[in-house]
């Protein structure tokens, strides 16, 4: 199976750099680890994320060993807008779970601003698909949870939720139930909560993948807004390629059984993007051209297979 | 409130029948005492305090009985589903000895404390400890595995992690199990009241028998009712209605 990577894939349109976003060149290597000065100009950057050879595997009810995730390698810059797509089942929200450090993976290295991962930390907050909200907690209370974790005095725990439930405009809903919001609003929550931490790397799990597609445009624009306001790096799974091309800076492709990065395309879109966007849509039909070549090749590999038998 | 009327209606006529039955002297009284027959002796057993010392007897080893079993149940129900070698070993135990009805312990106490007070508080705690146990195992292993994890993603670990996070996920498990097992130990009370005779309500339940009293049986079976859905159907399922609500469990 080929793997071959880094087939960089740019439309004719030119890059437009989203306000504030830092000026990094990036040369896809880290930095040495050994350098004894402080980190020099910031030209060479170590990746924020960095993937190291990540493999997992984990035994069935059944007793086999299977091999979820296969040799992923993935570099992410800071600030960039990383996007994971990929058939259901191929490991991407794993690998998500993998980065946020709930689970350890099998082998390779996952690295942090160079330091690598052995447990979670509120430098990497994962939004889950399914949210976990906590239904005990009001509005409040949930976006204040990570920092009473860490301690932080109640004014400025107050002064934040305050600040971060403004922007994701629900701050007369401060003190409603979880039950009591619609389904947006909820998504809205739970990554008012993600922010609030103040984390360098946001870990997005399908995070819309439950909701209307007005809410989810509305939703869009509102993660685009304040992914500026917030210089934030986001990684974000998605099984749906076109609302990976209206988000990305780039796109990773996944490919399943066992999970692989198959290909990366950077999408250079001027934003704020549309997910209708004639240029959207075509470039996302592009990526879903590999990606369909890929499942029928699985499918065509499983078929032969079956005939051996 | 129309949920009110027709309770109303429904036990008036419930005693107009019974007042019939009694006038008609369809049994003879001694078998079935007319209302105001029960009502005497409830009257009676209040007036003499006979009543009133059978019920702070019984309520206080319910107290006792049942904060021990609810306190070593959330232990040991924390223990078994937190430990895989506990729980494919001594929880199929606690399972299967639930299937023994709570007065089985009765020889098994009298022989062990003889027929004391501690012989009455080990039938209550075996009666309802069981069932506060499952019901704290069960309620571990249904709360979404996403709270513990969406926990520690904000950075909770630890006592604070079972704390904050953990301990109310489940519960609404926990109340159920409370619930669950105020029921069994009222039960075990009752019943290893009327085989000790010491005192309480059981006892009492006892003595009208012995004197043919049946006015004073079925005055203080009411009592036992009373008090026994007092406890559950007020304090428990208002507790419960609440958390459901507050939690989202039913549409509020």
């Amino acid at each position: 199976m080929s793997t071959s990577s880094q087939n960089a894939y740019s439309p004719a349109v030119p890059v437009a750099p989203r306000p504030g976003a830092r000026a990094n060149v990036f040369h896809g290597k880290p930095a040495s680890s050994v350098t004894m000065f402080p980190r020099p100009v910031p030209e060479v950057v170590v990746p924020k994320v960095a993937l190291d050879a990540i493999s997992l595997s984990y035994r069935t009810t059944s007793g086999e060993s299977l091999l979820a995730l296969d040799n992923i390698n993935l570099e992410v810059r800071p600030g960039e807008f990383l996007c994971i797509v990929g058939p259901s089942g191929c490991g991407k929200s794993t690998l998500l779970h993998l980065i946020a450090g709930l689970c350890p993976q099998t082998s390779g290295k996952i690295l942090v601003d160079g330091k690598p991962v052995n447990g979670p930390g509120t430098d990497r907050i994962l939004i889950f698909q399914e949210l976990g909200l906590f239904p005990w907690l009001t509005v409040g209370g949930n976006v204040e949870f990570g920092m009473k974790m860490k301690n932080l005095p109640k004014a400025e725990r107050e002064e934040r939720a305050q600040y971060y439930l403004r922007l994701v405009h629900l701050l007369n809903f401060r003190d409603s139930y979880i039950h009591q919001l619609s389904g947006g609003m909820r998504q809205r929550v739970a990554l008012a909560r993600a922010l609030a931490t103040e984390p360098d790397v946001l870990l997005m799990d399908e995070p819309f993948a439950a909701l209307d597609a007005q809410t989810r445009d509305l939703l869009h624009d509102e993660l685009e807004r304040i992914w500026a306001e917030t210089n934030r790096t986001i990684i974000f799974v998605t099984h749906n390629v076109r609302e990976a091309v209206r988000l990305g800076d780039r796109v990773a492709l996944m490919t399943f059984r066992p999970g692989r990065v198959k290909q990366e395309f950077s999408v250079n879109l001027p934003r704020p993007r549309q997910m209708e966007q004639p240029d959207v849509a075509r470039t996302a039909g592009e990526i879903l051209g590999y990606l369909r070549e890929e499942i029928n090749k699985s499918l065509e590999e499983e078929y032969a297979d079956e005939k051996a038998r | 409130m129309k949920k009110l009327a027709k309770q109303f209606i429904f036990y008036s006529v419930l005693l107009g029948l019974w007042a019939l039955l009694a006038k008609l002297r369809v049994w003879p009284p001694y078998l079935f005492p007319p209302p105001w027959g029960v009502g005497h002796a409830l009257w009676d057993g209040f007036a003499d305090h006979s009543f009133w010392i059978g019920i702070a007897v019984t309520m206080k080893r319910m107290l006792i009985g049942y904060s021990l079993s609810v306190v070593l149940g959330m232990i040991l129900g924390l223990a078994v589903s937190s430990n895989k070698f506990l729980e494919e070993t001594l929880g199929g135990l606690l399972v299967s000895l639930q299937s023994l009805p709570s007065i089985c312990w009765i020889p098994l106490a009298v022989l062990w404390f003889g027929l004391s007070e501690k012989a009455i508080l080990f039938v209550v705690l075996m009666g309802s400890l069981l069932s506060v146990t499952i019901a704290m195992e069960d309620g571990r292993k249904q709360m979404p595995k996403i709270y513990g994890m969406a926990g520690r993603n904000l950075g909770a670990s630890g006592f604070r992690l079972f704390w904050s996070v953990l301990l109310p996920a489940s519960l609404p498990f926990i109340v159920n199990g409370m619930k669950q097992g105020w029921a069994f130990a009222w039960r075990s009370l009752i019943q290893a009241e009327m085989i000790f005779l010491s005192l309480g309500l059981g006892q009492l339940l006892m003595m009208g028998r012995d004197l043919s009293d049946m006015s004073q049986v079925m005055a203080v079976m009411i009592l036992i009712i009373i008090l026994g859905y007092m406890v559950d159907g007020l304090i428990f399922r208002t507790m419960e209605r609440r958390l459901q609500e507050k939690y989202g469990l039913t549409p509020a």
